[in-house]
């Protein structure tokens, strides 16, 4: 319990004033512009929109801005502010075979139809710093290569045609999607439920999830099917018209892993998947997802599980928002005297009582 | 070119918004409007398909703003949902849809959605032709103990 403490005002005014010049810093260097931000942090604005749940790489990069660079108080920011606004509507499932893809890679077929594209990737770099930076930051444009076409057939499928793959149905009951923005999180979740929590999961909870699934703590040898990353619209139908729009188009990250089998003497073996879709780059935080996805779909797939932390829905679900765990956490810091006040009278009493026994023995 | 409402619709919501005021201030139309409703920013739910062909799940929301205008000049209504939070670009829309049923379609069509179209065309190919540029080109050696 936390009572109301008068007095705090004008401390608490200077100290976030402080705040503000601290955040400018030395006035001798520009200030950093939001535009800048949005062109230059971009995989930062990538984590607080997908963690922030809500696409908008402007707010994005004002909320890094004004957190100065702590990327979870600036998705508390953008999850503030999105309670604010009301929702128009839900849109139409994305198709993300018409993505406009920057990467596309498989690790299971050297050879897809389309091809492996590598995009902008950190991937094969030396991880070198590289001192360029330091001193002159021009860079040469890249040079586009020659016109082509993409339309790109999920690898997944390729497998299906021969069908030693689980194949991903729609299902009869989707009209009540479970949203977790709008209904508290419940515990059984289904599928649908369980990707609308990882999607906006902790990148750093979700990636040492999926480590521990690999290093044994959970049954799970996936390769990635397909990664991929790029441009997509989304379509939403206008209440007005009663036809669909093209509204917005935002980048993502899908990621699909092939896992191990399914089967029994009447069902021949068939390969498992894992789905992770993420807002913006963030191909470290769609593998993972699709790592978790896939550990915690033990039960359905008829498996036996190891009480393995990433099969443990609820450890999984109620532990990978950061806001909740920031919140929950960071609150012990606020003033808890009256607490405290009631644990110290418990002690002096307990150990009075303790020393007056001693006394009499 | 003949593009469905739908079509220029989606032109004028993905488009940025420096790009379609800028287009629509250069056309000098400036009609007399009244809005039906004031410009309100919102967001709309994004959805996907588990493995794109599965169960429907959230995934997060995007920012719209959405408003709607009535030209004084034949009463026709125009809708402007666009992407972003930019009360501007969402009157503008709106403009742009009601006009595009009016007289000037033809004047809207060429200076604005038709320009907006080659604008996202322009950005998609860019995308294509740098991502083409880093496509694996594998190659397999032969190895001396198979030529014979």
């Amino acid at each position: 319990m936390y009572v109301a403490v008068k007095g705090g005002e004008r401390a608490i005014d200077n100290a976030h004033r402080w705040l503000e010049d601290e955040r400018r810093g030395d006035r001798k260097v520009t200030d950093l512009s939001v535009d800048q931000i949005k062109t230059q942090l971009s995989l930062s604005i990538a984590k607080v929109m997908a963690e922030g749940s809500l696409f908008d790489p402007e707010l994005a990069s004002l909320a890094i801005k004004q957190a100065r660079g702590d990327l979870i108080e600036a998705i508390f920011l953008i999850r503030a502010y999105r309670t604010t606004l009301p929702r128009f509507g839900v849109g139409k499932p994305i198709n993300t075979d018409k993505m406009i893809a920057k990467r596309r890679i498989s690790a299971t077929f050297k050879d897809i139809p389309g091809g492996q594209l590598l995009g902008p990737t950190f991937d094969y770099t030396h991880r070198l710093l590289d001192f360029k930076l330091l001193a002159d930051g021009s860079i040469d444009e890249f040079e586009p290569g020659k016109d082509t076409e993409q339309m790109f057939q999920h690898v997944t499928q390729l497998l299906n045609n021969e069908g030693i793959i689980e194949t991903e149905e729609t299902s009869s009951s989707e009209a009540d999607s479970p949203d977790l923005t709008r209904q508290p999180l419940e515990i059984p979740a289904n599928r649908a439920l369980r990707l609308q929590a990882l999607t906006r999961s902790d990148e750093g909870f979700l990636l040492g999830m999926a480590y521990s699934t690999q290093r044994g703590f959970g049954r799970n040898h996936p390769f990635v099917g397909e990664l991929r990353i790029g441009l997509i619209s989304v379509e939403f139908e206008i209440p007005e018209l009663g036809f669909n729009i093209e509204i917005a188009e935002i980048e993502i990250s899908e990621c699909e892993t092939v896992n191990q089998f399914l089967g029994s003497k009447i069902h021949p073996p068939k390969f498992t998947r894992g789905y992770g879709f993420v807002f913006g780059q963030s191909e470290r935080k769609a593998i993972s997802m699709a790592l978790v996805d896939r550990a915690l779909r033990w039960k359905e797939l008829g498996e036996v599980s190891d009480g393995a932390p990433a099969q443990d829905e609820e450890f999984v679900l109620y532990h990978g928002d950061n806001i909740q765990a920031t919140g929950f956490v960071e609150h012990i810091k606020l003033p808890h005297y009256v607490d405290f006040q009631a644990e110290l009278e418990l002690i002096r009493k307990i150990r009075k009582t303790a020393f007056e026994a001693k006394k009499d023995e | 070119m003949l593009l469905g409402r739908s079509k220029w619709l989606s032109y004028l919501a993905k488009s940025s918004e420096s790009d379609l005021v800028g287009l629509y201030e250069s056309t000098g139309l400036d009609p007399s409007y009244t809005y039906l409703r004031k410009p309100e920013i919102g967001t709309i739910m994004a959805t996907a398909r588990i493995g794109n062909t599965g169960q429907k799940f959230n995934a997060g929301e995007i920012s719209v703003t959405r408003c709607s205008i009535q030209l004084e000049d034949g009463k026709i209504v125009g809708h402007g949902y666009v992407q972003g939070r930019s009360k501007k670009k969402s009157t503008v829309a709106a403009l742009c849809d009601a006009l595009m049923q009016s007289d000037k379609r033809t004047l809207i069509e060429s200076k604005i959605v038709i320009k907006l179209k080659e604008i996202e065309k322009k950005r998609h190919d860019l995308i294509k032709r740098k991502a083409e540029k880093t496509k694996v080109d594998f190659f397999t050696l032969v190895r001396g103990e198979d030529e014979k």
